[in-house]
């Protein structure tokens, strides 16, 4: 009998989105999704405040998830998911999965004292941060997830951001929240393995996943998943779990980290930087890998 | 079961009774006693509820809606500086017809800081999209949430049930409370047409073009329409089980009234008795006080204003630039009607002033000694 030969897949084949989105070419978010539903699967509700994804998922009467979606206000992500989580299990339903499914804006800047207020209450969420480092839907101005150096349309390029992207993930470990991690659409299967790792905890569990934006990074958008990797491969954005507010483990372990530049390169938010401002920021990285390094002994 | 009770007490039971599901709130004065009473029925088990101690108001109402659209019955309940950082989800309730309950405490807005009663806060929220009530006792608090339950969830529009600081509150009085086993009989469980459920999976409030936008509002307002019939019909209902009506107005010997005094909260309560001192005195007075503010009861006001002599609107509020809002309410009612009875507009009682039957002899007075308002606003009581 002739063997069929198969390719061996990484991640479930199972899709929970449809191409039929209106998301722009090479967004990162929209793989963010797409891997994060496959680990997430059917039973799954999802909060979605006023960020790209309102716009993605597509216009009413359409949608390009096969789940729930409740379209919240932009600050309200983890608390519309508290209320939905609560009253899921008032009705009964304590087996679906509740998600608030946020951008930077929502969750680093207006979003932030709801986030708080349910990681310190400990809500059995899975709150998600889908991170491209600006308010990309209305335009490209800059968050407080906007990385030192960058421009964008409310930082040009003769006055752009000074100060460095705020540690969101310190943040939510002060809340000691059973599990955080950190995870780039340039490495799916890790990004995989901690959506559902996530999904079997109960509590509040907080994904921060890096995602490129071609149209406000002034990159190309075969050059996402390029830069998704790079960005770890830096030490820009490294790959980590913390446990308990205590515990943390780096997963993507870098013996040599490439030069920022490398980084800087694809983009042109950053192509007005000088030698020594990108020199700053690489005094930057190392800084915050030291930390990380000490984080976890 | 008859008990003496505050009315912010009469708030949490009438929210017991009404068996809500989740309730998510934040503490301000003077609403505090409201979510304390229900926290206590959450830990006892009295109530078989979700308690979600937010950090905001904001946070207390985005969590009402969530878990309004997970088809759970939800309440709240605030006040004054509350109320206003709720606004932007008080139209997505609306919007999005989550029928969530929420009661609030006449408040006064800041700055500066006042604890004490007037209608601004709840007024200022005319145009959310919300049903309106406001109380005159603890009686009618607890009656009112119970079936703004029913209405709020008939209609699919949420419910604001509204009582004065202090003056209701924190007053205690003699409050009749129904059974469980009637209250479940006139109120069944919350069905909502449709919720968040993974086996139906639904986007609830996306991106809504031109082309559908305009219709979705036209339905809210159609929907706002019925409701005085639906708050009438329920009313009925709720009068066969339990002996007392809603209803849209309360109103009092205004059937032969040369003058009638147009209030709502308790200054219409305080009204009533103003109207029996006038009538003694030999001035045929009435009281029609409004309970249902939205949606406004032309009707009611056209049959029972409009055949009045003079009209004396009580304005707890003011909408700055133009005049009290009841006023200003009352006077489009009746804008297309003949006869039209002149119309006098009163400003009184605001950050808590007492209003008292002094007060209404003084308007009284002023109403019966001139055919017209000589000023478009009347102060009482202003210290100038």
């Amino acid at each position: 009998m002739k063997k069929e030969k198969t390719m061996k897949l990484s991640l479930p084949e199972e899709e929970l989105m449809t191409p039929g989105h209106l998301a722009c070419q090479g967004c990162g978010a929209t793989l963010a999704m797409r891997y994060f539903l496959k680990a997430l699967g059917q039973n799954t509700v999802v909060c979605i405040p006023a960020c790209c994804w309102a716009v993605i998922d597509g216009p009413f009467p359409y949608s390009s998830l096969g789940i729930p979606i409740f379209h919240c206000a932009f600050e309200t992500a983890a608390s519309s998911a508290s209320g939905v989580r609560a009253g899921l299990d008032m009705v009964g339903d304590t087996e679906t999965t509740v998600v608030g499914w946020a951008g930077d804006g929502g969750t680093f800047d207006i979003g932030l004292q709801a986030l708080s207020g349910a990681a310190e209450r400990n809500e059995n969420i899975i709150y998600v941060c889908y991170d491209n480092e600006a308010y990309m839907n209305t335009g490209i101005q800059r968050s407080s997830a906007t990385p030192y150096g960058a421009w964008t349309t409310t930082t040009p390029v003769k006055h752009f951001k000074t100060r460095p992207k705020k540690d969101i993930n310190a943040i939510m470990a002060a809340h000691r929240i059973p599990y955080i991690a950190t995870a780039s659409v340039g490495y799916p299967e890790d990004l995989y393995k901690k959506a559902a790792k996530a999904r079997a905890l109960k509590g509040t569990r907080f994904l921060h996943i890096f995602a490129p934006c071609p149209a406000g990074w002034k990159s190309r958008p075969q050059d996402t998943v390029k830069l998704a990797r790079i960005a770890v491969q830096t030490g820009i954005f490294p790959l980590y779990e913390i446990e308990n507010g205590e515990k943390t483990t780096i997963n993507i372990k870098l013996k040599e980290k490439k030069p920022v530049i490398e980084y800087l390169k694809l983009q042109g938010r950053f192509r007005h930087l000088t030698e020594q401002e990108i020199a700053h920021m690489q005094e930057e990285i190392d800084r915050n890998w030291e930390r990380l390094l000490k984080g976890c002994s | 079961m008859k008990k003496v009770i505050m009315g912010n007490h009469s708030l949490s039971y009438g929210a017991m009774l009404g068996r809500a599901q989740v309730i998510a709130a934040y503490p301000i004065t003077p609403q505090t006693q409201v979510v304390e009473l229900l926290s206590e029925m959450c830990a006892d088990r009295t109530l078989d509820a979700k308690f979600i101690k937010v950090e905001s108001e904001h946070s207390a109402m985005a969590a009402c809606l969530g878990a309004s659209l997970a088809g759970a019955r939800t309440f709240t309940a605030t006040s004054a500086q509350g109320l206003a950082l709720m606004h932007e989800l008080l139209h997505w309730a609306s919007g999005g017809r989550m029928p969530v309950v929420m009661g609030n405490i006449n408040r006064a807005m800041a700055p500066g800081w006042s604890i004490w009663s007037d209608q601004n806060d709840s007024l200022s929220e005319r145009d959310t999209g919300w049903l309106q009530f406001y109380c005159s006792s603890n009686q009618e608090v607890l009656d009112t949430v119970i079936q703004a339950f029913k209405v709020s969830e008939t209609l699919l529009i949420p419910s604001m049930v509204v009582l004065d600081a202090f003056s209701l509150s924190h007053t205690y009085e003699v409050v009749d409370i129904p059974g469980q086993a009637a209250v479940d009989e006139f109120l069944p469980a919350f069905k909502p047409p449709f919720r968040l459920n993974p086996r139906d999976p639904r986007a609830f409030g996306g991106l809504t073009s031109p082309e559908h936008y305009f219709e979705l509002r036209y339905k809210l307002q159609k929907d706002m329409e019925k409701a005085p019939s639906v708050i009438e019909r329920t009313g009925r209902e709720f009068e066969r089980l339990f002996g007392r009506n809603l209803g849209l107005v309360d109103d009092y010997l205004c059937e032969d009234a040369e003058l009638v005094f147009i209030t709502s909260g308790t200054a219409g309560y305080t009204a009533r008795v103003a109207v029996d001192q006038l009538r003694r005195e030999g001035v045929k007075a009435g009281n029609l006080r409004i309970k249902v503010f939205r949606p406004f009861p032309f009707q009611k006001v056209r049959e029972i204003a409009g055949k009045a002599g003079k009209l004396a609107v009580v304005d707890r509020n003011i909408s700055y630039g133009h005049h009290g809002i009841f006023y200003q309410e009352v006077k489009s009612a009746l804008c297309n009607e003949e006869p039209k009875p002149p119309l006098f507009g009163f400003i009184a009682g605001l950050g808590g002033r007492d209003i008292t039957t002094e007060s209404f002899k003084d308007i009284a007075a002023y109403t019966l000694s001139k055919p017209k308002p000589e000023e478009e606003i009347v102060w009482i009581g202003v210290k100038l």
